[in-house]
This record gives structure tokens, C-alpha cells and sequence, in this order.
């Protein structure tokens, strides 16, 4: 056929009749779609709503171009002055603080947590009782804490006699993996104390992180600065995991 | 029963017992403690005054009778006594290196006595005269405005009065304020991209802004209307604008340029909107352009140069090639004078075009001449930590190389009597350097985060600079001390001016409202 065609040419009515053609195409595609039955009918129909789909991303996308081409972009959603335009500044943190103040003006929101409420966990959930030793056996009044543990920086054990509480090494956290719940950015922090454990006010003195727990992180490093102008290091967040089956800590910030 | 006058609170009695204290403190200089020998120098110039150093009792050495003195020296007038501000040399007793430290009050108890200076030596004080008149530090936000949508960008004062500023924002427009009532005045809309630039004209009668949608449009700020059509041109947003210094004008035919991202710079007639020049030889960004009075426009670029052009057929003269990094910023000696034209801190307008144009040339020539030479001095912040000192007419070797910021410089300026220069950084300090040799002179610690900008009081005894830790500090020039604190922002601080009358700091920033600042 190409043969052919390179030696005599195409038919004199070639181009009347692909054009011809072609503006029927719309017109033998539309009866298709109404006549067709069965599986035809469904394998037309995927096939034909996957050619609109590609054809609406095309025509986004072209007009997209074309409004590229009328106004410039602007680098950023958010106004920048003209001295910051080509610089690429870290701004999630500081979009974390402007969320957060704007947040606090609402009062209400002051009192609110992310988990109102939580499961009650008992004594003898969180406390194994320690029968190592002839004398610990006898008098049953040490205890190992079997829940993650947050252990100041400070700390030094008692003497083995004294010491009723044991928080294992291997349960204790320093750090905690932060989200801020409006921006979804996450952020390895760490922990400076326990603020308030929802089961039993001993359990915060002791440092123990259940799910639910109220915990002041190290935010510094993100430069957060108040309205006179420190630096805020310390912010409230807290924990939204059960920390001893997955082992870590992680929290959602307070804002 | 007469009512009993209440008892004085703490605050009243902490500070009667602080001042009994201080009254206390008070000591006499011995009589016999001797006399020193002073030599004066001119700051601005470096040269000695008078002939050989002269004697005065330490009893009598502070610097009120210095004053006194170096007037009488220089057969000034009774009626025309200027202040000045006095520093001598001291050598630091940890590294052995003179400090320059201010003329203190007690000069026996503070410098004789612990030994740091000696009565039987010369004693070099260079002598920096002070404006006649003063600022107040501002120290309470007189009102805070909203009314923009968006972040404000770009802020400046009218020359003539505090009363007016103009603010361009993120939100497409930019705003006329009355800084008197703290309400808005004229709404300026047209723009359909941020405002990036705000620039008042010297004699007040127009304001141009240029904006991220390429264009630059003249406003009339008594009716918020504006002025013609928008000048477009431009291929990518504006940067910067800078209007032809009064002096140097055409009558009644103001010229402007605007810098751009795209490359080059054009020189507008703002009364037709029409392109006159297009400077063009940057090969980036052109961050930052002035206007000299001299017949010269500096610009400077992110591709390392600074270029300076002669504003008549725009040639370019020199291209000053030492930064290693994109310049930031350029401030020049004059930029005061050249901003204000003829309105001086008397408030008094000449009535004739002509008296005008004389009294701003006879400012601009004020400021600018050193030692019978007219000089105009350029300084240029760059990417690359360090800053340079030029004068452009004289060649394109540097005066000095000025090392010190750990990070990019962002924002420099001289002060109105072009004696210091200040340099705020990303490094979270403000600089001030000697703007005759480019001496270090001292560092303002006190910002957690970047200093965005800062801006001089009109006679140069304070600095405010505004930070992105939400807050703005006023210096004092003379103790480089922290002056007074300002919170009250929200959010960044990303512009801030000290009104030409020194009575009023306008800023705004992220958090979308327009601040005033007043005594």
C-alpha cells in the first residue's frame, strides 16, 4: 500500500473524506454509547472514561500554561518582602507559630485536648510486684513500672535498699515524635517533663507516658518566638499512642 | 473627714530610694587631680582641630564644657552652637587594643582613676557634631491599624510629616495612613500582585509603587487616585524604586527608576509613563537601586556587581566587582537629604519652586561636602557576610571591606549626618561601623531572630530595627545600649521607618497590621 502510494499518489478525495471522517467521529461515538449493550457496553464505557479523564487533565493543564504566560506566579502563597523572595526559608515552624497564636486567641480552645478521654488503666496493670531477693519476697513492697517512663536528666536511683519504684532502662524515653494537627508537620522533640497523667497523680510524679498524657516538649529548635519577642521552648502536647506496644512517643501538639 | 491621700506605691518609692542613691553616689573630683591635655579631631573629616591640644582641669572635663569649648575653638557663633558628641580611644585592659568609648561625664572616676587613661599623655577625642535638634526615643505603640488582607511589605513616611505614611502590602494594594487619628486615609488599588515597593517622591506630591504583577504605578497621595496608566515594561516584578533627587530634576518633571528582577533597571518619565532608559547590563536580579545627587545611579545586583550609571544618558561608568555573593542592599551618605529635599526639621516650606530646588541643592551640598569636596559614599550589604565601603566617583577601589557578620547582611544605612553606618543581619545582630574608614565600632545584641531592617532617628542619635522575633528595639548611638524595647507585633516585623521629624516609627509585618510608634 505504501508502494503504491509513494508511485500514483493518494485518491484525489482523500483529504474530503478523512475530514469527512472525522467530524462523524462524535457522531459514531455518541450512538456507540447509546446502543452498545452488555459487555461491549462496559468495556466501552471504561474505555471512554478513561479518555475524559485524560482529556480534562490535558485541558487543565493547558490552561494553566496560558495563565502562566499572562501573570507571574508567585513564588509562595504567602507575601513575602522583596528581600526574602529568592531565599528558601525554612517556614514550616514559623507557620506552626502563627497557627498556634491564632489558635489561642480563641479562649476556649484553651481547655480542649485531642483525646478528652481515656481508658482507665489499673495498679496492677502498671505495677509488677518484685519478689527478687529473700527480704523484697518477704515484704512485697517493690514495684517495677511495666509502662514507657520519662526520667529527667537529673535523676539518680536510691539505694537498692529504699527503692520502691524501679523505671527499667529499656522502657524510658527522652524523645517524642511531635504533630502539630492543623499543619501535619511532625517533628522529633524532646521531652522536657510530664505534665499530667490523666489515670492517677502518681503516675505523673513518677514520669509515667500512657496514652493521653500530657507532656511539655523542647520546641526550640523550631524558633518559635512570643509576641515580646523570646524564644519559646517549652509547649504542651500529648500523647496519642499506646507508647508501651508500639515503641515510641507520639503526641499531638496543644495549640 | 478629709479623704487621706494615699500612701506612695512601690513603684514611686523603689524609684525615690534609686534616686536618693544615685544623689548619694555623687563624688568630688579631687582638686589636685591635675589637668588633662586634649587634642580634638573632626569625625567627619579625621583632621586635628585647632593648634596643638589644649589644657582643661579634670575637674572641668565633661563633655557639656568640651562643648563649650571646641565652639569657642572654632569661633562659632553663641547663636549657632552645635552639639556634638564626643569619643576618645581607651585601651581595653583584656586584649590591649584601644576601645572607642564615649566622653564619659566623670572622667576621673571612670577612666583616671581605674587607670585607663593617663594625665600625662595627649589625649586624642574626636569630635562628631549633633543635630541641632533631637528625637525622642518612641517608646508605646501610638495605634495599631488593620485594614490590609495580607502581609505588609514595604512601609515609608511622607518627607513633608509624620502624619502620612504609605504601606504596600500582599493583599494587591497599598494604603494611605493618617498617623495622627490612626485611620486610613486613601485606599490605593490597581495592583493585581503584591506591592513589593513603596516610595514617596521628595517633594511629596507623588507615591510610586511597584508591585509583583511587573508594573509600577504613580499615585497622588492627597486624592488616592492614580496618575496615568501603569507602567509596564518590566518582565519580571519590581524590586526596588528610587525618584530623581529634587535638587537635581527638571522642574516639574520627576523621573523615577525602578530596579527588577528581570535584570534591568528603566528610568520612567513618571508624567507621560513612558520609558526613558532601560539600563540593562546586570546579567540577575537587580536587588536594590539609588539615586545619587551627584548625577549617578547605583545599583547592585544579585549577580555579584555593582554597577553605577550616569543618570543622564545612562552610560555605565563603573562596575564595582568585590563581592563574592549576591548584593542585598546599598545605602548611600546622602540618602536622607535626597529623600527629604527641602523639608528640614523646622517644618518651614519654601513658597517659590526656585526656593525650593535652592534649599534642597544647599542641603544636599551640606551633607555631601567633605573638606570643600562634594562626596558621596556608598555602601553595599551583600550575601557574603561582609560589606564594602565605595566612593564611586573616585574610582572602583573600595575604601574599606567591612568583616564581622557571621551571616547574609540584609539591610544597611547610613545615618543622616553620614557619620555611622548600620548593618542588620540574619545573624541576629545590628553592626555599626564608622562611616569615614569603615571602623568597627560596636555590636547591638538583643534580637533572637534575623533583623530584617533598621532606620536611623533623623539625628542620628537612635536606631530601630525590626526583627523576625516579632518585636522592634531602639538603640541609643551614644552608649550603644538597648534604648527601649517594642513588642507588640504578632508575628515578623518586615518594615520599619523613622519619620524625616523624628516623631513617629511606623512598621508592619506578617500579622497584617500597620503599627505607630511615638514618644
Amino acid at each position: 500500500m505504501e508502494r503504491w502510494r509513494k508511485l500514483h499518489g493518494r485518491r484525489l478525495d482523500y483529504e474530503e473524506r478523512t475530514r469527512k471522517r472525522e467530524a462523524r467521529e462524535g457522531h459514531k461515538e455518541s450512538n456507540k454509547a447509546q446502543s452498545l449493550l452488555g459487555l461491549r457496553a462496559k468495556l466501552y464505557h471504561k474505555k471512554r472514561h478513561h479518555e475524559k479523564i485524560q482529556m480534562k487533565k490535558q485541558i487543565k493543564a493547558l490552561e494553566e500554561r496560558s495563565l502562566k504566560s499572562s501573570t507571574p506566579a508567585e513564588p509562595s502563597t504567602t507575601p513575602l518582602p522583596q528581600y526574602l523572595l529568592d531565599r528558601s526559608n525554612p517556614t514550616n515552624a514559623k507557620a506552626l507559630s502563627s497557627a498556634i497564636k491564632n489558635k489561642r486567641n480563641e479562649k476556649a480552645a484553651k481547655f480542649s485536648v485531642p483525646l478528652p478521654r481515656v481508658r482507665g488503666i489499673a495498679e496492677e496493670e502498671i505495677f509488677k510486684v518484685v519478689k527478687t531477693g529473700k527480704k523484697t519476697a518477704k515484704k512485697g513492697w517493690k514495684r517495677m513500672i511495666t509502662k514507657p517512663t520519662f526520667v529527667g536528666p537529673d535523676f539518680t536511683r536510691r539505694p537498692v535498699k529504699y527503692e520502691r519504684f524501679i523505671r527499667p532502662m529499656g522502657l524510658r524515653y527522652k524523645k517524642a515524635n511531635v504533630t502539630h494537627p492543623e499543619l501535619g508537620v511532625t517533628v522529633h522533640l524532646p521531652i522536657i517533663s510530664v505534665k499530667k497523667n490523666p489515670q492517677n497523680p502518681m503516675y505523673t510524679q513518677l514520669g509515667v507516658l500512657t496514652k493521653g498524657t500530657i507532656i511539655e516538649v523542647n520546641v526550640s529548635e523550631l524558633g518559635l518566638v512570643t509576641s515580646a519577642g523570646k524564644v519559646v521552648w517549652g509547649r504542651w502536647a500529648q500523647i496519642s499512642n499506646n507508647c508501651e506496644q508500639d515503641g515510641c512517643v507520639n503526641a499531638i501538639l496543644l495549640v | 473627714m478629709a479623704t487621706a491621700v494615699p500612701p506612695p506605691s512601690k513603684r514611686q518609692r523603689t524609684d525615690a530610694a534609686n534616686k536618693a542613691r544615685e544623689q548619694q553616689d555623687v563624688e568630688e573630683i579631687p582638686a589636685d587631680a591635675g589637668s588633662l591635655r586634649l587634642q580634638f579631631f573632626d569625625e567627619t573629616t579625621g583632621l586635628p582641630i585647632g593648634q596643638g591640644p589644649v589644657i582643661v582641669p579634670v575637674a572641668d572635663a565633661n563633655p557639656k564644657n568640651l562643648e563649650l569649648l571646641l565652639n569657642t575653638l572654632q569661633g562659632h557663633d553663641s547663636t549657632e552652637f552645635i552639639p556634638y558628641r564626643f569619643t576618645l580611644p581607651v585601651t581595653d585592659k583584656k586584649n590591649a587594643e584601644p576601645v572607642i568609648t564615649a566622653f564619659p561625664t566623670n572622667i576621673w572616676n571612670a577612666l583616671i582613676r581605674p587607670g585607663l587613661i593617663s594625665t600625662e599623655e595627649v589625649q586624642s577625642i574626636s569630635a562628631a557634631p549633633q543635630a541641632v535638634f533631637r528625637v525622642q526615643a518612641v517608646s508605646r505603640c501610638a495605634s495599631t491599624i488593620p485594614g490590609h488582607g495580607e502581609a505588609i511589605l514595604a512601609i515609608q513616611f511622607s518627607p513633608k510629616s509624620s502624619s502620612r505614611m504609605v504601606s504596600g502590602s500582599g493583599d494587591n494594594t497599598a494604603r494611605i495612613w493618617d498617623c495622627d487619628t490612626g485611620t486610613a486615609v486613601h485606599t490605593l488599588r490597581g495592583h493585581t500582585s503584591w506591592v513589593l515597593a513603596v516610595s514617596w517622591s521628595p517633594d511629596d506630591e507623588r507615591i510610586a509603587t511597584g508591585s509583583m504583577d511587573n508594573t509600577v504605578r504613580i499615585w497622588d497621595p492627597k486624592t488616592g487616585k492614580q496618575i496615568g496608566s501603569p507602567m509596564t515594561g518590566h518582565r519580571k516584578w519590581a524590586t526596588s524604586l528610587a525618584w530623581e533627587p529634587y535638587h537635581v530634576q527638571k522642574l516639574g518633571e520627576p523621573r523615577l527608576a525602578s530596579a527588577s528582577k528581570d535584570a534591568t533597571v528603566r528610568i520612567w518619565s513618571t508624567n507621560q509613563q513612558k520609558i526613558e532608559m532601560v539600563l540593562s547590563g546586570h546579567k540577575s536580579c537587580v536587588s536594590c537601586v539609588k539615586w545619587g545627587g551627584v548625577g549617578l545611579i547605583y545599583t547592585g545586583s544579585h549577580d555579584k556587581t555593582i554597577k553605577v550609571w550616569s543618570a543622564r544618558d545612562g552610560i555605565l561608568l563603573h562596575s564595582l566587582n568585590s563581592h563574592a555573593h549576591w548584593i542585598n542592599h546599598l545605602a548611600l551618605s546622602t540618602d536622607f537629604v535626597i529623600r527629604t529635599a527641602y523639608h528640614d526639621h523646622t517644618g518651614k516650606v519654601p513658597d517659590s519652586e526656585e526656593a525650593k530646588v535652592a534649599k534642597a541643592n544647599e542641603r544636599f551640598l551640606k551633607a555631601a561636602t567633605i573638606q570643600g569636596k562634594v562626596v558621596e559614599r556608598l555602601v553595599s550589604a551583600s550575601d557574603d557576610f561582609t560589606m564594602y565601603l565605595w566612593e564611586p566617583a573616585n574610582g572602583t577601589k573600595p575604601i574599606a571591606r567591612m568583616l564581622g557578620h557571621q551571616k547574609q547582611v540584609n539591610h544597611v544605612t547610613f545615618s543622616p549626618d553620614s557619620l555611622s553606618i548600620a548593618s542588620s543581619s540574619f545573624d541576629n545582630h545590628t553592626k555599626l561601623w564608622n562611616a569615614r574608614d569603615g571602623k568597627f565600632i560596636n555590636t547591638l545584641r538583643g534580637h533572637v531572630a534575623p533583623v530584617y531592617q533598621c532606620a536611623f532617628s533623623p539625628d542620628s542619635r537612635l536606631l530601630v530595627t525590626g526583627s523576625k522575633d516579632t518585636t522592634l528595639k531602639v538603640w541609643d548611638m551614644r552608649t550603644h545600649k538597648l534604648s527601649v524595647d517594642l513588642p507588640g507585633h504578632m508575628d515578623e516585623v518586615y518594615a520599619v521607618d523613622w519619620s524625616p521629624d523624628g516623631q513617629k516609627v511606623g512598621s508592619g509585618g506578617k500579622d497584617k497590621a500597620v503599627r505607630v510608634w511615638r514618644h
